[in-house]
């Protein structure tokens, strides 16, 4: 009784965090357009034309990108900071991240302003959740805190999962939809199960306190933490899609409208590689490296391979391009177990020139498909290089990037990476990973050959290339080349933008 | 005792005791009470009880799916609420700063609400 009225009569201030909205405004630009867009839409009376919406969403997301800017040169300048009484770190990597982000968000809005048209779908929710979903990558990004990991996660999910089921008139999208949001929810469950886990072992959910804890301490009875550390490789594995988990990507990839597609394989995978590196890198790189490493390296080698050898066994062109984006996460994965600084920074180059040439292969593959988004097997692109030779020749130079073909950003991306890798010790994987290269080159090779040299059955379609993602095809394939011809200025934003933790007061 | 890991799951062993003890509990009234009852079957007993309905057709019969929204919309609400009374109690102790970060939060799903409203949501077909 006497604790009751002493809880009553303690009223003072809880300490609330000082907000620096300058910090959070990518995050907050993104969160706000969403928001802002179906209030719009919602109040004017009247359907607004298609375009509005893919306008909107675009100048959202280069506001956002416009935001990032001075926060790099404050970070540049002063250093990392952390945001939001600790929830939040300001770093250059979180920063290329949340860039990465909203660069696909454009590429995505791009092309699902060509699809909508198409398929005679409309309406802002498709825009709406991909900028919602967007935010919460950027919160993942940013996370400096497991359980903002968690709500960014779920944040990015849960408007994906949605997105998936969008074409309310194909079954198999429905079925990607329902796929995707249970295996998605299972994951987050491992991944909360496993921050449950961590906390009771360091006595924190914060990322820099657990870094200063484990460092000014030594478990002897490590079995909590080492159950937390492989519960959210768990949950992370299935967002990534690593190889155990990742049954769910084929057929989700190929079920869902393309250009979400196209979201999936670049802001989600970017946002959850972004977290994975933050939490086991960073947190906990300088003091658990040795008990995760192996376990990363198993799940390594299994993705490389699994990848690369599924791949060359489909027919359907979509379902190829899934299981190449399993090899492409081996790669990734691959610099973050380097975890070195070098790796990191090879880890955002590989993220970085992913987004293009994913993008822009989904974008040739949504503009193959035609009305009903249905054709996407091999033998739709025998004589493309005839009836549409500009098509063919934006997804051959697509298809060899991500080959990783000289003069291309998916060979620089993959040099770094394996760079990483061997100074880290690791070149028997780095030998394999360019083995399952070769596999995989087999398998784009395949595509190429069909388009150029495959001759057509009955006469050749000549599929329509709307101007919004002919675009987008045309930025991704100047955003390889550039990367791959003057790999310059983005290797040198990734070797400046290392991920950090600050210490957080109190 | 040492160990601080098995001093943890230590604590767990309450809960199970607990755990085990309910099932005992559950399982020795529902035994006692078959001991003791009489047992006499009559056809009236299987029929739906006091105003239950007599179940007609197939099972596999369709329902009307209109109330789904509106568990929705509840939910949504519901959540609100969950978020609302632990503030009120607080109200003094998270002052200014609370009461703005509850206004922003019941403002974006008011929006959310807006929206379900101007698709037609609301009425009732």
């Amino acid at each position: 009784m006497t604790g009751f009225v002493a809880v009553l009569a303690a009223t003072e201030d809880i300490p609330t965090p000082d907000v620096d909205w300058s910090a959070i405004a990518p995050n907050l630009i993104l969160m706000l357009g969403g928001i802002l867009l179906l209030t719009v839409v919602s109040v004017v009376r009247g359907r607004l034309p298609g375009w509005f919406h893919a306008v909107w969403t675009i100048s959202v997301a280069t506001a956002a990108i416009v935001a990032v800017v001075p926060l790099w040169q404050r970070v540049q300048d002063s250093g990392p900071e952390s945001v939001l009484a600790g929830a939040l770190v300001l770093d250059g990597f979180s920063l290329v991240v949340t860039a990465t982000i909203c660069v696909s968000v454009i590429l995505a809005a791009l092309l699902l302003e060509a699809y909508l048209r198409r398929e005679r779908l409309g309406g802002p929710e498709w825009y709406v959740l991909m900028l919602l979903s967007a935010s919460g990558g950027v919160t993942m990004a940013t996370a400096n805190d497991l359980v903002v990991v968690f709500i960014g996660l779920e944040i990015l999910s849960v408007a994906v999962y949605v997105l998936a089921a969008m074409h309310r008139r194909r079954v198999s999208s429905q079925e990607a939809g329902l796929k995707y949001f249970v295996l998605g929810a299972f994951s987050s469950a491992f991944l909360l199960y496993g921050i449950a886990l961590t906390y009771g072992a360091t006595g924190s959910t914060n990322l820099s306190r657990i870094q200063a804890f484990l460092a000014d301490t030594v478990i002897t009875q490590n079995a909590l933490l080492l159950g937390g550390l492989a519960f959210m490789l768990v949950g992370f594995g299935f967002k990534v899609a690593v190889v155990p988990f990742h049954n769910w990507k084929p057929d989700v990839y190929q079920g869902s409208p393309t250009p979400v597609t196209a979201f999936m394989a670049t802001a989600v995978t970017a946002a959850a590689f972004a977290a994975l590196l933050r939490v086991y890198v960073t947190t906990f790189g300088p003091t658990y490296r040795t008990e995760w490493q192996p376990l990363v390296a198993a799940l390594t080698v299994l993705t490389l391979v699994v990848g690369a050898f599924l791949a060359i066994s489909q027919t359907n062109v979509k379902r190829m391009l899934a299981y190449s984006s399993i090899n492409h996460a081996g790669f990734v994965l691959l610099g973050v177990l380097a975890a070195s600084a070098a790796g990191d920074a090879a880890t955002l180059f590989y993220l970085v020139a992913y987004t293009f040439m994913a993008a822009g292969s989904f974008a040739v593959v949504a503009v193959v498909g035609r009305r009903g988004d249905g054709h996407h097997d091999l033998s739709d692109y025998q004589g493309l290089s005839r009836s549409r030779p500009g098509l063919a020749l934006v997804f051959t130079i697509l298809l060899l990037s991500q080959a990783g073909v000289p003069l291309t950003a998916g060979f620089l991306a993959k040099f770094y990476v394996l760079a990483a890798a061997v100074e880290s010790g690791y070149t028997w994987l780095a030998v394999l990973a360019m083995l399952t290269a070769v596999v995989s080159a087999f398998m784009y090779l395949r595509i190429v050959v069909t388009m150029y040299f495959a001759e057509p059955e009955g006469e050749p379609r000549r599929p329509r290339i709307p101007a919004a993602a002919g675009l987008a095809m045309g930025l991704c394939v100047v955003g390889v080349l550039v990367i791959g011809i003057v790999p310059g200025p983005l290797s040198d934003v990734a070797n400046d933008a290392v991920s950090q933790l600050v210490a957080v007061g109190r | 005792m040492s160990n601080p890991l098995s001093a943890f799951l230590r604590d767990y062993l309450t809960v199970g005791i607990f755990a085990s003890l309910a099932f005992v509990l559950v399982g020795l009234l529902l035994f006692i009470s078959w001991l003791v009852r009489p047992d006499r079957r009559q056809a009236q007993k299987y029929i739906a009880y006091e105003s239950g309905v007599d179940p007609v057709g197939d099972m596999w019969s369709q329902s009307q799916v209109r109330y789904y929204i509106f568990a929705l919309l509840f939910v949504m609400f519901d959540v609100e609420a969950v978020f609302i009374f632990p503030w009120a109690t607080q109200l003094e102790v998270f002052g200014f700063f609370g009461l703005i970060e509850m206004t922003i939060f019941i403002v974006i799903l008011l929006l959310g609400l807006v929206y379900a409203w101007r698709k037609g949501v609301l009425r009732w077909v």
